[in-house]
């Protein structure tokens, strides 16, 4: 055994990674130079030439010196630390067996045994430390798999999420593009709705063209004929009090204040029916208004009577109207009110009908057909009963009829909106609620609950 | 000489008594009214035989129309003529009425011109 060797092995080992660790550039430089002068001073040392020999051996212990110091010393070494242990008595021994040889011969003679027993003790003591230090670099070493490990898990981990990312991404796209289309097709549905909603109130509002000249044409009427009687009254007028006649004069005069009010009457309910008509033919839901119900429910009534009297002549059907005097104007769009009116009135003389053409198909002619309509004041509102005599609505469709696209009327006589428009109105515009109640073969009532709103 | 008139318009009665004025205030007219064919057959039927010689009934009405009526006239009163007033001077309605026995089709707005030539016809007819 030789320091220089020695040197070598502990260099070589130094510059190897332990586990994880690894030694840096730099410090493998140096290591590497450290190797070479080892080398050439073992090379030396072994020369056999007297003085050199001699001299490299001490800068031999110089080195050993320094290696264990820096070891000791440096942070980033301190993982050999361990090997250096193991070493340094060997080496120590070498030094001190080096130097008592040079100094006395004799001297280390007489204690070579001893040296002998401790070089012994630090071969043994170099041994334990070798098996310690092997026992904590596979410890590292299993660390180091373990981090390996890890790492390769994380790799298969990124690459799973980098997979991912990218599935989520194109779902995403096809998602927003689903989106898109959904809107549109929404988009779409929702004009065709109001197209729809529209178009049910053009038909209505086609329906109700002939009630609606009649109802105009009637107080023209009046109007028309006061006047004319009113001015031939003026010329009776006048003759009677050519003749001295004050009094029958005073009489005549009396009616022509009462012909100028009615006058004023019938223009301001031919005025009103046209307001409504514009009402009902407005595509917008209007505004909400202080109404008089009973005007309203009573001018819908008519309309919808001669409406279907002028459409089909062979109609016929009796009305009867109970106006509650106590209600007090409500605030409502008067326009989608009327609306509703007139479909249930419209459905309930349709249903009379059906049950007299019936009737008459068994023989049975003496049934009238009859719509009654009621306006009632309720606590926090108004309640319109609309009732008719009709067939009736059997139990297991009662609760379809409010659902869009249902009607029983043969094609092309409905559109299935009318109850459906009129159940919107009346819950979601109004906050009221429509109800029925019907005997299959004997009578529909709608009820239409409209509640007074409290703010102005 | 007494005649009805049956509409459910109720300012048709003003108006008529005005029209009708003079020959009511001399006597030789006597109006009497009624706002739906029921109305008009309880008038007719309050009196027997019924001094009501011409009934001029308007078609569109509420429960019995003017043409039910006039049916119900000529046959329970054959006797009365029965003219017809109508807002719809359609031909279906004109014929039906003419079929049915009516003495005149006139139609809304009134022609109180030829209404009173009808009643002047009639009051000399009287006479």
């Amino acid at each position: 055994m030789n320091l220089g060797f020695i040197l070598l092995i502990l260099l070589f080992y130094l510059r190897r990674p332990m586990g994880p660790i690894e030694v840096s550039a730099e410090w493998k430089r140096i290591i590497n130079g450290g190797m070479i002068a080892a080398g050439i001073l073992w090379a030396l040392a072994n020369s056999g030439i007297l003085i050199i020999s001699q001299i490299a051996l001490f800068l031999n212990f110089g080195l050993g010196a320094l290696i264990v110091y820096i070891t000791l010393r440096n942070p980033e070494l301190q993982h050999r630390k361990g090997m250096i242990y193991a070493w340094m008595p060997i080496m120590a021994l070498m030094v001190i067996e080096e130097i008592v040889k040079l100094i006395s011969p004799s001297f280390f003679e007489s204690i070579e045994v001893y040296l002998g027993t401790a070089t012994f003790f630090a071969i043994i003591w170099a041994i334990v430390m070798w098996i310690n230090n092997t026992k904590q670099r596979k410890a590292l070493e299993q660390e180091r798999l373990k981090v390996l490990q890890k790492e390769k898990e994380y790799k298969v981990t990124e690459a799973l999420k980098a997979q991912l990312e990218k599935q989520v991404q194109e779902r995403t796209k096809e998602i927003t593009q689903k989106k898109n289309e959904l809107e549109k097709a929404l988009k779409e549905l929702k004009a065709a709705q109001n197209q729809l909603i529209h178009s049910e109130k053009m038909a209505s509002l086609g329906e109700l063209t002939a009630g609606i000249a009649h109802e105009i044409q009637n107080p023209l009427n009046f109007v028309n004929n006061f006047s004319e009687v009113s001015s031939e009254l003026i010329d009776e007028a006048k003759e009677e009090l050519d003749t001295g006649n004050q009094e029958d004069a005073k009489e005549i005069l009396e009616d022509l204040k009462a012909n100028l009010q009615k006058i004023l009457h019938h223009g301001k309910r031919a005025d009103s029916i046209v307001k409504g008509m514009l009402l009902h033919s407005r595509s917008n839901s209007g505004q909400k208004e202080k109404t008089d119900i009973n005007a309203l429910t009573d001018e819908y009534l008519r309309l919808s009577y001669h409406g279907l009297r002028a459409k089909d002549k062979s109609f016929t059907a009796d009305f009867k109207i109970e106006l509650d005097e106590g209600i007090e104007p409500i605030e409502i769009i008067p326009g989608e009110i009327g609306r509703v009116l007139l479909n249930l009135i419209n459905n309930g003389f349709y249903a009379a009908d059906e049950k007299k053409k019936e009737l008459e198909k068994e023989g049975i002619k003496d049934f009238m057909p009859i719509v009654w309509v009621k306006t009632q004041k309720i606590k926090n509102g108004v309640k319109i009963t609309v009732r008719d005599n009709g067939k009736g609505i059997p139990k297991d469709i009662q609760s379809k009829i409010f659902q869009p696209f249902f009607t029983t009327k043969p094609t092309g006589k409905g559109t299935g909106l009318g109850l459906s428009m009129s159940y919107d109105i009346i819950t979601n515009g109004h906050g009221g609620d429509l109800k029925v109640t019907s005997q299959a073969g004997e009578f529909t009532e709608f009820e239409i609950i409209i509640p007074q709103t409290t703010e102005s | 000489m007494k005649i009805l008139i049956v509409d459910d318009e109720k300012d048709v009665e003003l108006l008529f008594r005005q029209k009708f004025r003079k020959e009511v205030k001399s006597g030789v007219l006597e109006l009497a009214f009624a706002f739906s064919g029921e109305e008009a057959l309880k008038v007719l039927d309050s009196e027997h035989p019924p001094k009501v010689i011409y009934v001029f009934s308007d078609i569109n009405m509420p429960g019995m129309s003017g043409l039910e009526l006039l049916n119900q006239v000529k046959n329970q009163f054959p006797e009365i003529q029965v003219s017809m007033i109508s807002a719809y001077g359609d031909s279906q309605n004109y014929e039906k009425a003419m079929q049915s026995g009516a003495k005149e089709f006139f139609t809304k707005p009134i022609d109180f011109e030829s209404l009173k030539v009808e009643v002047n016809k009639l009051i000399e007819s009287q006479k």
